[in-house]
C-alpha cells in the first residue's frame, strides 16, 4: 500500500490532538462544569489500621452550602462481594471498597465524602469533621518484616522458576557475586489529579468523565458496585494527562462521585488533591537478592534472583520481576523466586514498566558487578551470554534485534573509548563514568475491537474504547486508518475514551498499538472489501474480478495494480449507491504461538560526578530500541525520551518516605517527591533499530510505552560505579549514600 | 482549610491598623508558601490582608551608599536588578538558586524572610509537631530527619529555615525594616530569625502587628570574591541539604574580612562570627578554609538520617570559600560545581 500522498506508516506525524491540548480545548475529567454541579471532597483516615468508632459530622453538616456527608454509616446501598469490586486488572484478593465499612486498612483511606455547592465549602466542611478511631497496631515496614515474606501463587501466577541446580553450580564456579538491591516506594504523580464528574441524567442513567486508562473497565466497575445495568452507565475519558499505570484500576474518586450523584440525584464532581494522590497505588518497595556465578571465561553458570516485595493486607499484587534474566542470558542453573510481605498499606499497582523496571534494575546492576568480577567489559559479558530463546517458555523469539541495539548504541555512545577501570576517566574536577544496561519488555497484544465509518464526502471516523494517556493513541489510530484506506490524514477523525465505543482493554502494558491498531487494521480491511465490492458495481467496472490483493488504496482512490485503473472512493460508493460504510473489526493475539515476543533495548549512560560533594549529573544517555515496526518515529521517540527521564528519576530522585511509627507515607507533595527537572536532563539520544517481525501481529508492531525506562536506572547506577568505584545498591542514589559509600 | 476574610491594605499605616485589629489575621503578598500552609490546614488565618498594593516595590540607594529593597520587590526582579547584579552578586546568585522562575516571579522580598520550614511533620496535621502545635512533641527528632538541622536545634524542634535569599542577606549583614504602631524600626538580620529553643512556633522576632517594609543592604557587597553554593537532591528546584554563602575581602592573598553563612542546617540562616574572625588575617588557602569549617561545625550534631550533612557542610564550606577566593563563583545556570 504505497500511495504518494497517503502513505503514513513510519512518518513522524505530529499529534493530531496537540492543538486541542496546548490551547486548552481538550477538557480533562474535572474540567467539565455544568449547571447545578455539586462538589465532593474525600476525607482521608489519619491512621493505618483499626476501626472507626464514630464520625462526628454535625458541625460539618451545619456549614452553609453542605449538601450531605457520606460515610460507611450513612451511604446508599453498595455491592459487597469481592467479585463486584473486581476489575480488569485487579490482583487476586479482596478489593478495597470505599465507604463500605468501618475498617481502616491503610493511612489516607477515604472515610467520608463531603458534598457541597462549591469545592471550597466541601473542603472547609471536611476540616470540621471529627473521627474517633479504635487504633490497632500496624506494620508498614518491609525491611523489618522480611521474616513474614511468603511466596504467593494464585491465578496461575507464581513467577518463580527453577532449572538445573543453581546452588551447586554456584559453589563450583570460579567467579561469583552475591548482592542485594533495594528500591523505595514510588508514586506515579501524573500532572493531572484524579477526578470524576458524574453527570446525573435524570432518568436513572449516569455519565461520568473520569481520569482513567480504561473507560470500559470503569463502566463495568460502576455497574457492578451500584447494581446498575451497563447501559445505564457511560464512562468518558477522552483526554487523560498521564497515568503511568495509576489509572489502570478504577480509583476511589469514581465510586465516590457516583455514590453522591445517585444519592443526591444531582451531578457531582470529586477531585483528589496532590496529597491524596499519595493514597492511591504505588510501585512497591522491594529487596532483591541475586547470586550470580560464571566460569573462567565469563559464561553464566548459575543465576539466582529472589524478589521480596510489599503488598497490602487485602490483595496480592505482583508482576514478573525475576524472570527476565532467563529471556536475556543463557544459563542452565537458575532459581528465581518471588515473595511478598503483607503490610498495612494500600495495594501497590502497576507503575511505568511494572516488573521490568524493578527486575532489570537489579539484574543489570548484578551483571555489571559480574563483569568486573570476571574482568570483562560489561557489554562483552552480555554478548557472551546472549540467549536466542526464552528459557522460561523454551521458545525462540519472533524477532530479537538486541545485538543490533548493543552495536548501534555502543557506536553512537562511543563505548569503545571507555577505559575499563573505575575512577579512570575524569574531566576537570569531575569523575566521568560510563555504564550500560539491557532493557526488555514483553510485547503483548490483547483482544480489541474498532469501528471505521467512511462517508461519501470522504471523511473517515475510527473509534475504539481505548484511552490516550499521552503516548499519542489518537494519532496512531488516525495514521493506521489513513494508511489503510488511502485517505488524507486530515479527513480522518479518531474517537476514544468512551465506554460506548467498541471494546478495548485498558491502555497499559505497551499493548495499545498492537491491540487497537490491529483492530483498526481489521475494520479498515472490511471497509476496503466493501469499497472494492461497490466499485465492481460501476458500469464496465475496471475492477471486475479483482481481489483485495490486486488493488491499492491511496490518494483517496482505489487503484488496480495491474491495469492501473483508478476510482475515487466517493465514486465507488456512488457506484454502489451507498453514502456510508460502517465496519467493525476485532483483532486478537495468535493462540499458542511458537514464539516468544519481546521488545529489547540497550542503554548507555554517562555521568559526571563531583565526588567531594556527591553531585551527580547524567550528561548523556543513548537508548537503542528494537520494537518491531515503528509507526511514528516522532511519537515513539517521545515515549522513549519520557521514559528515560523516568529512569533518571528512578536512579537519582524518586522516593516516597514512610514513617513507620505512623504507618504513613510522609512524602506527599511535589516539593518533597522529587522527579527530574530540566536541569537534571541533558542529552538523550534515541535510536530505533530496524526490526522486521511478520509473526507477531499483522502490523508488525511491539509497542514502546515502557521499554524506555527498563534498564535505564541500572545504566546510570553502573555509570556511577564506573566513575567513583562506589556501588550504591539502594535507590535513589542520593548525595548522602554516595558520601557514605 | 478555613474560611477567612479577605481585605486589602491601602498603605502601611492601614496594614498595621488592620493586623493589630485582628489577632488571627496575616498578611499575604506572593502567597507562595502561605497558600500551601492554608490548604494543608497548618495555618488557619481568620483574615488575609492583601498588601500587594502598598508602594513597597522600589530598589533605591541609601544615604550611606547601601541599597534599600522594598518588601514587595519580587524575587525575580531583585535577582535581575542591575544594581544587585553589579554590587551584590552574592544576593542575586542566592535568589536564583532558590525555587523556580514561576515561584520567584510571585515571591516577594519580605515574604521570603517569612517562609516557614518544609519539615514533613509540620505539614502533616495528623502527626505531632511543636512548631505547629506547641507542646505536642517533635516527630522529626526520632523520625525522618534527613533534611533537618545540625546546628542550633533544640529538643523541641530540629526544623530548618528553607530560604536561600536569607542566607546571602545574613552574610551581607542586611537589616530588616519593620513598621508597627510605634513607627519603624531596623532589625539586624542576625536578630531577625530565631533558634527554636522552647518556642519553635515562633520563627522570627517580628512582632505580630508589624510589617516588613524593606531590607537594607550595607555598602559592602563583596562583589569581587563571593560564591553561593547550594547542594541539593536534584540540580534545581529543591531545598538545600546544605548551602553556603561565602564572601571575602582579600588583599595580597590575605583575607581582610570574611563572611560565611549556611542554609539548610539550622532554624535560621547560620552565621558564625568565630569562624569568620578566624579567617581574617589568614592566607586565602584551603587550610584556612578547613580551619574555619572546623570551627563553624564544632558543635554540629546529627539526628541519624542527617548525620551526613556535617561532612557535607564541611566540604561545601571549603569549596564555596575556594570559589570565592578565586573569584570563580558558583554559576546557578551551569550545574557543574566549580
Amino acid at each position: 500500500m504505497t500511495g504518494v500522498g497517503t502513505n503514513y506508516f513510519g512518518k513522524p506525524i505530529s499529534r493530531v490532538d496537540g492543538h486541542a491540548k496546548v490551547t486548552g480545548a481538550a477538557k480533562y475529567a474535572a474540567e467539565h462544569n455544568l449547571p447545578g454541579l455539586a462538589y465532593g471532597y474525600a476525607v482521608p483516615s489519619a491512621i493505618a489500621r483499626g476501626r472507626i468508632r464514630a464520625i462526628h459530622t454535625a458541625e460539618a453538616l451545619a456549614v452553609p452550602g453542605v449538601l450531605d456527608i457520606f460515610t460507611h454509616a450513612h451511604r446508599p446501598k453498595l455491592a459487597s462481594s469481592d467479585e463486584k469490586y473486581g476489575d480488569e486488572v485487579a490482583p487476586p484478593g479482596s478489593p478495597f471498597r470505599p465507604l463500605y465499612d468501618d475498617q481502616i486498612r491503610f493511612s489516607g483511606q477515604p472515610v467520608a465524602l463531603v458534598v457541597a455547592e462549591d469545592p471550597e465549602t466541601a473542603r472547609f466542611s471536611a476540616s470540621r469533621i471529627r473521627i474517633d478511631y479504635h487504633q490497632r497496631t500496624h506494620i508498614t515496614d518491609l525491611e523489618g518484616n522480611r521474616g513474614r515474606a511468603r511466596a504467593v501463587s494464585e491465578n496461575g501466577e507464581s513467577h518463580s522458576h527453577k532449572r538445573g541446580n543453581a546452588a551447586r553450580a554456584f559453589d563450583h564456579s570460579p567467579i561469583r557475586i552475591e548482592v542485594e538491591y533495594r528500591m523505595p516506594v514510588e508514586h506515579h504523580n501524573p500532572m493531572e489529579m484524579f477526578g470524576a464528574t458524574a453527570i446525573w441524567e435524570g432518568d436513572g442513567r449516569i455519565t461520568i468523565y473520569d481520569k482513567t486508562q480504561g473507560p470500559l473497565n470503569c463502566r463495568n466497575y460502576v455497574a457492578n458496585v451500584f447494581g446498575m445495568s451497563q447501559d445505564a452507565v457511560r464512562v468518558l475519558s477522552p483526554y487523560v494527562e498521564g497515568g503511568f499505570g495509576s489509572g489502570l484500576r478504577p480509583q476511589y474518586e469514581l465510586p465516590l462521585a457516583v455514590l453522591a450523584a445517585r444519592a443526591l440525584r444531582r451531578s457531582v464532581q470529586v477531585t483528589l488533591t496532590r496529597q491524596q494522590m499519595f493514597t492511591l497505588g504505588y510501585r512497591a518497595a522491594n529487596i532483591q537478592s541475586l547470586a550470580l556465578a560464571a566460569d573462567a571465561d565469563g559464561k553464566l553458570t548459575s543465576f539466582r534472583h529472589e524478589w521480596l516485595g510489599m503488598t497490602s493486607q487485602f490483595e496480592n499484587f505482583q508482576r514478573s520481576y525475576v524472570t527476565w534474566s532467563s529471556q536475556l542470558y543463557k544459563c542452565d542453573n537458575v532459581e528465581l523466586v518471588q515473595k511478598l510481605v503483607k503490610l498495612d498499606h494500600n495495594t501497590p499497582c502497576d507503575m511505568r514498566a511494572p516488573g521490568g523496571a524493578e527486575g532489570l534494575f537489579a539484574i543489570e546492576c548484578a551483571m555489571d558487578e559480574l563483569a568486573y568480577a570476571a574482568n570483562l567489559d560489561p557489554l562483552a559479558l552480555r554478548l557472551l551470554n546472549y540467549s536466542d530463546k526464552d528459557q522460561i517458555e523454551d521458545k525462540p523469539y519472533s524477532s530479537k534485534e538486541l545485538r543490533e541495539c548493543y552495536r548501534q548504541g555502543a557506536e553512537r555512545f562511543g563505548w569503545s573509548k571507555r577505559s575499563a577501570k573505575p575512577r579512570s576517566m575524569t574531566e576537570g574536577n569531575e569523575l566521568v563514568g560510563w555504564g550500560m544496561a539491557t532493557g526488555i519488555w514483553e510485547a503483548m497484544q490483547v483482544e480489541a475491537s474498532a469501528k471505521a465509518v467512511l462517508t461519501a464526502n470522504g471523511s473517515l471516523e475510527i473509534a475504539s474504547a481505548t484511552a490516550d494517556i499521552g503516548p499519542g493513541t489518537y494519532t496512531m489510530m488516525t495514521q493506521i486508518a489513513a494508511e489503510m484506506l488511502g485517505v488524507p490524514i486530515e479527513h480522518v477523525t479518531a474517537k476514544l475514551g468512551d465506554s460506548g465505543l467498541p471494546h478495548a482493554p485498558v491502555e497499559g502494558g505497551s499493548f495499545t498499538t498492537s491491540s487497537v491498531g490491529c483492530a483498526i487494521q481489521t475494520a479498515c480491511r472490511a471497509v476496503q472489501n466493501e469499497l472494492l465490492r461497490l466499485a465492481q458495481k460501476a458500469p464496465r467496472s475496471p475492477f471486475t474480478g479483482a481481489k483485495l490483493e490486486h488493488v491499492t488504496f491511496a490518494d483517496d482512490k482505489i487503484r488496480h495494480n495491474s491495469n492501473g485503473a483508478e476510482m475515487s472512493l466517493p465514486d465507488a460508493m456512488r457506484a454502489g449507491n451507498v453514502d456510508r460504510i460502517e465496519k467493525e473489526g476485532t483483532a486478537a493475539p495468535k493462540e499458542n504461538s511458537k514464539y516468544a515476543h519481546f521488545t529489547h533495548s540497550a542503554i548507555f549512560a554517562e555521568v559526571k560526578i563531583d565526588e567531594q560533594i556527591g553531585v551527580v549529573r547524567v550528561t548523556r544517555v543513548v537508548n537503542a530500541v528494537a520494537a518491531g515496526r515503528i509507526l511514528n518515529p516522532k511519537l515513539a521517540a517521545s515515549q522513549i525520551l519520557g521514559a528515560v527521564v523516568g529512569g533518571i528519576g528512578m536512579a537519582l530522585h524518586e522516593e516516597t518516605l514512610t514513617d513507620n511509627r505512623f504507618g504513613r507515607f510522609m512524602t506527599h507533595n511535589l516539593a518533597d517527591y522529587h522527579v527530574p527537572v530540566n536541569a537534571d536532563v541533558h542529552a538523550i539520544d534515541v535510536i530505533f533499530v530496524d526490526e522486521k517481525d511478520d509473526e507477531i501481529n499483522p502490523l508488525g508492531v511491539k509497542g514502546v510505552g515502557e521499554i524506555g525506562i527498563v534498564g535505564t536506572a541500572a545504566a546510570i547506577a553502573n555509570a556511577i560505579y564506573h566513575a567513583t568505584g562506589k556501588r550504591v545498591r539502594d535507590l535513589p542514589i542520593t548525595i548522602d549514600k554516595l558520601l557514605r559509600a | 482549610m478555613n474560611n477567612f476574610e479577605f481585605t486589602r491594605a491601602t498603605d502601611v499605616a492601614d496594614a498595621v491598623r488592620q493586623i493589630a485589629a485582628d489577632p488571627g489575621a496575616t498578611f499575604v503578598a506572593g502567597g507562595t508558601n502561605l497558600i500551601d500552609l492554608i490548604k494543608e490546614g497548618v495555618t488557619k488565618p481568620s483574615r488575609l490582608i492583601d498588601i500587594t498594593r502598598l508602594q513597597l516595590n522600589h530598589v533605591e540607594d541609601t544615604s550611606d551608599g547601601g541599597l534599600r529593597i522594598g518588601a514587595l520587590v519580587p524575587n525575580s526582579d531583585l535577582a535581575y536588578h542591575p544594581e544587585i547584579d553589579k554590587r551584590y552578586p552574592l544576593l542575586a546568585s542566592a535568589i536564583l538558586a532558590g525555587a523556580s522562575p514561576q515561584l520567584r516571579n510571585m515571591a516577594t522580598t519580605g515574604g521570603n524572610l517569612l517562609q516557614r520550614t518544609r519539615c514533613f511533620y509540620f505539614y502533616d496535621t495528623t502527626t505531632p509537631c511543636n512548631k505547629r502545635e506547641p507542646g505536642n512533641g517533635c516527630s522529626a527528632i526520632d523520625g525522618l530527619n534527613r533534611m533537618h538541622a545540625i546546628l542550633g536545634a533544640s529538643e523541641h524542634c530540629i526544623a530548618t529555615h528553607p530560604s536561600d535569599m536569607c542566607v546571602a542577606l545574613a552574610a551581607l549583614e542586611a537589616r530588616v525594616l519593620a513598621a508597627g504602631r510605634d513607627g519603624e524600626r531596623s532589625i539586624a538580620f542576625a536578630d531577625f530569625h530565631r533558634l527554636p529553643g522552647d518556642t519553635p512556633h515562633i520563627d522570627t522576632n517580628l512582632n505580630k502587628d508589624e510589617i516588613i517594609t524593606a531590607v537594607e543592604l550595607p555598602p559592602n557587597g563583596f562583589a569581587k570574591n563571593y560564591s553561593y553554593l547550594k547542594i541539593r537532591d536534584r540540580l534545581s528546584y529543591a531545598f538545600a541539604l546544605v548551602s553556603v554563602a561565602a564572601a571575602l575581602e582579600i588583599e595580597n592573598g590575605v583575607i581582610r574580612q570574611a563572611r560565611l553563612a549556611l542554609g539548610g542546617v539550622a532554624h535560621k540562616p547560620w552565621r558564625d562570627r568565630r569562624a569568620e574572625a578566624q579567617l581574617s588575617g589568614t592566607p586565602a588557602t584551603r587550610e584556612s578554609f578547613m580551619g574555619a569549617a572546623q570551627t563553624l561545625l564544632s558543635d554540629a550534631r546529627g539526628f541519624g538520617h542527617n548525620d551526613f550533612k556535617i561532612e557535607l557542610a564541611r566540604r561545601a564550606i571549603v569549596r564555596a570559600l575556594s570559589q570565592a577566593a578565586s573569584a570563580t563563583p558558583q554559576s546557578q545556570i551551569e550545574k557543574r560545581v566549580r
